[in-house]
C-alpha cells in the first residue's frame, strides 16, 4: 500500500508556505494576521503529525524519497527522505508546533499594538518549515542550506523586539555562535564527501568504516562541535541563556523545545548512521559532556531569577541528559551490545520528545505570566495561582514533569536512562564502566537540584502574596493560550502514563540505527514498562497513579471518622507577633537558593557587595545596598581569552592589509611562488 | 501468601499501625537515654487522633497547593511503602516500580511539601523548604550510588530482586561492598527522615528546624496527615535498609509463616531504631553548612563500595 506519509508532508509544507504568504499580506492587519498565520502553522503541524504517525505506526516502512525542487545538478538538489529517525523528529516538531500555534493566536494580541503580528507569524511559519526540512534533508548540501535558513530565521525572531539593546546583543551572540557551528558542520561534511564522493545521505551510510581513523575522528569532533553549538551543550552553551529568553515566548518555546533538538538529530544521524562502529572514546566523550552539561545547566538555573532564563538553563541540563543516553548508546555499540544500545538510544530520544513537550509548556506558562504581568523577574511575582489558576496548574504539571517526578513523562525517560546506565556497568569491560554509576549518581543530583529549582520557580512565581502591584493585577490569559498549554499538559500525562505502548514507535528506528528492535522486551500491551532482562525493574506509572487513587479513601476515612465536626477557618499566617506580614517578608528566589550557592561556591564564585549608610548607629541604617551575582565561568575563562586572542591576531593581521594594490600583488606573487615550489 | 489483594491489605495495615509506633518508640527510648521518662509508645496514636479532631486554621494567602500537599505526601509515602518488600521478598506493588520509582515517589511528596511550606508566605516555611530541597539534593547522589552499587551486584534495580539477592547470602554485611553501602545508606536514612545530626525532629527553634519549619502553618487534619506521612516514609526507608542488609526472617519459599515474618521485621526494625536512638543521643545537631560535608562523606563511602565491587569482582 502506498504510504500516506509523503502527501501529508507536502500538505504540511504547503500550509507553512501559505502561512508565510498570509503573514506577508497581512503585515499591518493585526489580529487577522495572527489568526491566518498561526492557523496555517497549526494546520501544518497537524498534517506533519499525521504524516509522522502514519509512517511510524506502520512498522518497517521503507525509506521514502522525494525531490522538492527538481534540479538537474547532481547531489545538490533539494531532495528529502523520510526514514524512521526523520519521522520521529517530524513528530516532535509537528506536535509542539501545533500546540504553539494555537497558543500564539492569543499571545500575538500582546504584540498587535506595537509590532507587526503578520511578520512574526510569517517568520514563525518559515522557522517551522525550515526546521521540518532539516529533519528530512537527504543530502549535505540541502541540509546545510536549510540549516542556515533556520539559523537566519531564528536570528530574526530572537531579535524581534530589537528596540531593546539586550535583545540586539543576544541576537548577535546567537548569530556568531551559530556560524561557528555551521563552519564545523561544513568541514565535517566535506570530510565525509572526500570518502564517499557524493553529498547524498544514503552514500554516507556507514561511510566511517571506509575512512582512515584520522579524518574519521576529525569528522566526529567537528560534528560534535557543530551540533553541540546548536544543541547548547556545555561548553558551547553560552548563547542559549542569552538568546532564548529575549525572543517572544511562543518563539522561545519553539527554540528551546524543538530547534535545539536539530543538534540532537544531527548527532544521532551522524554517529549512528554515517560514521559506523565508534571507538570507545567517542561514547565516553559524549557521555561525559552530557553529564557535565546536565549538572552545570541545573546549577546555573538555580541561581537565576529571570523566569525565562531559568528555563533556558534547564534546556542545557536536559540536552545533557539526552547526550548521556546517546553517549551510553555509542559505548554499547563499541562493545557490541546492540540491545543495550537500542535501550540507551530510546532513553535519549524519549527524553528528547519529553523535553520538547514540557519545556514548550513551561515557556508558554512563562509567556502567559509575562503577557499578564509584563514581568520576567520572579522576585516581583507571587500570588499568581489565585489570579491565573489554570496557567498555574499547567505550569505545575510542567514543573513536575521536568523535575523527573513520577508519574509524568520526564520520570519515564530518566528511568530508562538509569536502566541503560545500570546495565552499562556489566557490559563494559574497561575502566570506562565506572562512568556509568558515577554518571547515574550525578544524574540523581541533577534531578534533585532540578526539583529544588522548580520548587523555587513555581512557588516564588505563583504562590504566597504578590510582590508587586503588577503581579497583584494579573488576570487569566485567553482561551487559545490556555488550550495550547492544556494540550501539552495532557501530553505530559499521556507519555508518562502509557510508556509501554509508546516505546513501540521506536522499533523501526532502533532496528535501523542499532540493528535490533526491543519494544517486545521493554514494552507490553499492559501498562508495565520493563528494563532489559528477566529480573529488571518494571515500571507502571499508571499503576502508581491508580494505586494512589485507590488509597485516597484512607485519609478521607480518617477525616470522616475523627474529624467530621472539625471546622476549617481562614486566618492570617503566623507573623511572630508583628502587626502584619508583608510581601517583603516572604522568602525570595535568591534567598531560596542561597544554601546551594554557598555549598557550590567553588563553581559559582559568588560576588557580593554590601554597603550601608547610617546616621548615629550601624543598627539603624538609612540605606542598604546589597549586590550579589555569580560568575559566568565559561565566558570569563574560555570565551573572553579566546576573544582577546582573536582580536590581537586580527590586529597583527591588519599590518598585512595595507590597502595598497602593489602589496597585494606581491602577496599573490609570493603565494604563487611558494605553491610552485611546494608542488614541483 | 495467598492473593495479591490480601498482601496489599496486610502491608497497608502493618504500615499504618507500625509506622507511627516506630517514631514513638524512638522518641521514648531517646527520653530514657536522657534520664527522662518519656511519653508512652501509644501516645502517638492519641496525638494523631487529636490532630484529626481539631479545627484547622488555613492561611488567607494559601491556595489549593497548600491543601493538596498533605494528601500527596501521605499517598506517595504509602504507595512507596507498598513497593518495599517487608514480609516476603516480593513487594505487593513491586510490579509497578522498584528502587527508582520508590526514590521518585518520595521526591514527589517532598516537592509538594516544599511548595506547601512556601504557599502561606511565611518566612519560616520558605526557610524550611529551601533547606529541605538543598539537603535532599546533596543526599541524592549518595543514595543513588549506594542503590546502584547494590543493584549492580543483584543485576537489577527491582527491590524484590535486590532483597532476594541479599537473602541468598548468609550475612550480607560481612561483605565489604555491602558494609560500605550500608554505612552510606544509613547516613542518607538519617538525612531523609530528618534525624539528628541533620535535622532535629523535636525542635521548634527557627534557626535549627527544617521539616518542622515547612509544616509550621499546618494544623488539624492536614497536620495529622503530614505526621502520618512522615512516619510512613521513615518506616518504609527503615524497612528497606534493614531488608537489604539483614534479610533474615523474611517469608521465603514454601511453608514460611507470615506472622513469624512480621515478628522478624518488627525485631529488626527495633534494632535499627535502637541504633538511630544511640546516634541521635551521642551526637549534637550539625551546623547547616556542615551537613553537606557529612553527606559528601556518605557519597565517598558509596563510591568506595562501588570501587570494591570493581576490585573484588
Amino acid at each position: 500500500m502506498e504510504s500516506m506519509a509523503l502527501p501529508l508532508l507536502y500538505l504540511a509544507f504547503l500550509s507553512y508556505m501559505l502561512g508565510i504568504l498570509a503573514g506577508a499580506i497581512c503585515v499591518n492587519k493585526g489580529q487577522i494576521g495572527a489568526v491566518l498565520t498561526f492557523g496555517a502553522a497549526a494546520l501544518g503541524g497537524g498534517f506533519g503529525l499525521l504524516a509522522a504517525i502514519s509512517f511510524l505506526g506502520a512498522h518497517n516502512l521503507p525509506t521514502l524519497n522525494a525531490e522538492l525542487l527538481p534540479l538537474s545538478l547532481p547531489n545538490v538538489g533539494l531532495t528529502i527522505r523520510l526514514d524512521s529517525l526523520s519521522a520521529f523528529f517530524t513528530l516532535i516538531i509537528s506536535v509542539v508546533g501545533l500546540a504553539l500555534s494555537i497558543y500564539s493566536v492569543g499571545y500575538a494580541r500582546d504584540f498587535a499594538m506595537r509590532k507587526s503580528v503578520g511578520v512574526m507569524g510569517s517568520l514563525f511559519n518559515a522557522l517551522l518549515l525550515a526546521t521540518s526540512i532539516v529533519f528530512l534533508a537527504d543530502n549535505a548540501f540541502s541540509f546545510v542550506f536549510v540549516w542556515e535558513i533556520m539559523a537566519a530565521v531564528s536570528y530574526l525572531l530572537i531579535s524581534f523586539e530589537h528596540e531593546d539593546s539586550e535583545t540586539r546583543r543576544a541576537g548577535i551572540v546567537f548569530f556568531v555562535m551559530s556560524h561557528i557551528g555551521t563552519g564545523c558542520l561544513i568541514l565535517g561534511f566535506l570530510l565525509l564527501f572526500q570518502a564517499s564522493g557524493s553529498y547524498s545521505f544514503s552514500s554516507f551510510h556507514n561511510i566511517g568504516m571506509s575512512m582512515a581513523s584520522g579524518p574519521r575522528d576529525a569528522a566526529f569532533l567537528l560534528f560534535v562541535i557543530g551540533f553541540g553549538v546548536k544543541a547548547g551543550i556545555v561548553p558551547f552553551h553560552i548563547w542559549l541563556p542569552v538568546a532564548h529568553p529575549v525572543a517572544p515566548s511562543n518563539v522561545s518555546a519553539l527554540l528551546s523545545g524543538v530547534i535545539i533538538k536539530t543538534g540532537i538529530y544531527g548527532l544521532t544521524r551522524v554517529c549512528f548512521d554515517f560514521l559506523g562502529e565508534p571507538p570507545l572514546w567517542w561514547g565516553v566523550v559524549i557521555l561525559v559532556m552530557g553529564t557535565i552539561s546536565a549538572l552545570i545547566g541545573v546549577l546555573y538555573a538555580l541561581m537565576e531569577h529571570d523566569l525565562k532564563r531559568l528555563l533556558a538553563y534547564h534546556s542545557i541540563e536536559n540536552i545533557g541528559i539526552i547526550w548521556m543516553g546517546l553517549g551510553a548508546a555509542l559505548i554499547f555499540l563499541t562493545t557490541h551490545h546492540p540491545v543495550l544500545a537500542a535501550l540507551a538510544l530510546i532513553a535519549g530520544l524519549y527524553h528528547t520528545l519529553n523535553h520538547a513537550i514540557f519545556k514548550a509548556l513551561l515557556f508558554l506558562g512563562a509567556g502567559a505570566v509575562l503577557h499578564s504581568t509584563g514581568l520576567r523577574n520572579m522576585e516581583e511575582m507571587g500570588g499568581l495561582v489565585k489570579r491565573m489558576p489554570r496557567t498555574a496548574l499547567y505550569f505545575l504539571i510542567g514543573s513536575v514533569a521536568i523535575s523527573a517526578l513520577p508519574p509524568l513523562n520526564g520520570f519515564v525517560s530518566e528511568w530508562l536512562t538509569y536502566q541503560a546506565l545500570l546495565q552499562g556497568f556489566n557490559a563494559t569491560p574497561s575502566l570506562a564502566r565506572l562512568l556509568f554509576p558515577i554518571g547515574a549518581a550525578l544524574l540523581a543530583l541533577t534531578g534533585a537540584l532540578a526539583a529544588a529549582c522548580f520548587v523555587k520557580a513555581f512557588a516564588i512565581t505563583f504562590l504566597a502574596q504578590p510582590r508587586s502591584a503588577r503581579a497583584a493585577q494579573a488576570h487569566e490569559v485567553s482561551k487559545t493560550m490556555l488550550a495550547g498549554m492544556g494540550m501539552l499538559s495532557a501530553l505530559c500525562f499521556g507519555l508518562g502514563l502509557f510508556p509501554a505502548q509508546f516505546v513501540a514507535i521506536f522499533d523501526s528506528l532502533t532496528l535501523q540505527l542499532t540493528g535490533c528492535a526491543i519494544s517486545g522486551q521493554i514494552g507490553s500491551d499492559t501498562v508495565i514498562l520493563s528494563g532489559l532482562g528477566e529480573n529488571a525493574e518494571t515500571l507502571a506509572p499508571l499503576g502508581i497513579g491508580i494505586a494512589a487513587i485507590c488509597l485516597l479513601p484512607i485519609p478521607l476515612a480518617l477525616w470522616w471518622w475523627f474529624g467530621r465536626g472539625a471546622e476549617r477557618r481562614v486566618g492570617p499566617t503566623w507573623d511572630c507577633g508583628l502587626r502584619e506580614l508583608t510581601p517583603r517578608m516572604e522568602y525570595t528566589a535568591t534567598g531560596f537558593s542561597k544554601p546551594l550557592r554557598i555549598i557550590f561556591r567553588g563553581i559559582f564564585r559568588p560576588h557580593r557587595a554590601l554597603s550601608s549608610s547610617f546616621e548615629f548607629s550601624r543598627y539603624f541604617a538609612t540605606t542598604i545596598r546589597f549586590e550579589t551575582r555569580v560568575e559566568e565561568t565559561f565566558e570569563k575563562r574560555f570565551y573572553r581569552p579566546m576573544q582577546r586572542l582573536i582580536l590581537v591576531g586580527s590586529r597583527r593581521m591588519r599590518a598585512l592589509q595595507a590597502g595598497s594594490l602593489q602589496a597585494y600583488l606581491i602577496y599573490i606573487f609570493v603565494t604563487f611562488l611558494i605553491l610552485l615550489v611546494v608542488c614541483l | 501468601m495467598t492473593s495479591p489483594l490480601l498482601d496489599i491489605a496486610l502491608q497497608i495495615a502493618m504500615t499504618l499501625v507500625m509506622a507511627p509506633l516506630m517514631s514513638s518508640i524512638i522518641r521514648n527510648w531517646k527520653a530514657k537515654l536522657q534520664n527522662r521518662r518519656g511519653s508512652p509508645p501509644w501516645q502517638v496514636y492519641l496525638d494523631i487522633a487529636k490532630f484529626l479532631r481539631k479545627d484547622m486554621v488555613i492561611s488567607e494567602h494559601a491556595s489549593w497547593v497548600f491543601a493538596s500537599a498533605p494528601y500527596v505526601v501521605f499517598l506517595t509515602s504509602l504507595v512507596a511503602a507498598l513497593m518495599v518488600p517487608m514480609i516476603g521478598v516480593e513487594a505487593p506493588l513491586g510490579m509497578f516500580g522498584g528502587a527508582l520509582a520508590f526514590i521518585g515517589l518520595l521526591a514527589l511528596g517532598r516537592f509538594f511539601l516544599a511548595l506547601g511550606g512556601l504557599d502561606p508566605g511565611s518566612a519560616f516555611g520558605g526557610m524550611g523548604s529551601s533547606r529541605e530541597m538543598t539537603l535532599s539534593s546533596v543526599a541524592e547522589p549518595a543514595l543513588m550510588l549506594s542503590i546502584f552499587t547494590l543493584a549492580i551486584a543483584a543485576g537489577s534495580t527491582s527491590l524484590s530482586v535486590m532483597v532476594h539477592h541479599a537473602a541468598s547470602q548468609d550475612w550480607p554485611l560481612l561483605n565489604s561492598v555491602n558494609l560500605l553501602a550500608f554505612a552510606a545508606l544509613f547516613i542518607v536514612l538519617l538525612a531523609e527522615t530528618g534525624r539528628v545530626p541533620i535535622d532535629n525532629p523535636a525542635t521548634h527553634l527557627e534557626l535549627t528546624m527544617i521539616h518542622e519549619a515547612m509544616i509550621i502553618e499546618y494544623s488539624g487534619r492536614y497536620l495529622a496527615l503530614l505526621e502520618l506521612g512522615a512516619s510512613i516514609k521513615q518506616f518504609a526507608l527503615m524497612s528497606l535498609v534493614i531488608n537489604l542488609f539483614f534479610p533474615h526472617g523474611l517469608a521465603v519459599g514454601e511453608g514460611s509463616s507470615v506472622p513469624l515474618a512480621v515478628g522478624a521485621l518488627l525485631v529488626k526494625l527495633l534494632f535499627l531504631a535502637g541504633v538511630i536512638v544511640l546516634v541521635e543521643t551521642v551526637n549534637a545537631k550539625l551546623r547547616l553548612f556542615r551537613v553537606p560535608n557529612l553527606l559528601a562523606g556518605a557519597f565517598v563511602l558509596a563510591a568506595l563500595a562501588l570501587l570494591s565491587t570493581f576490585i573484588f569482582q
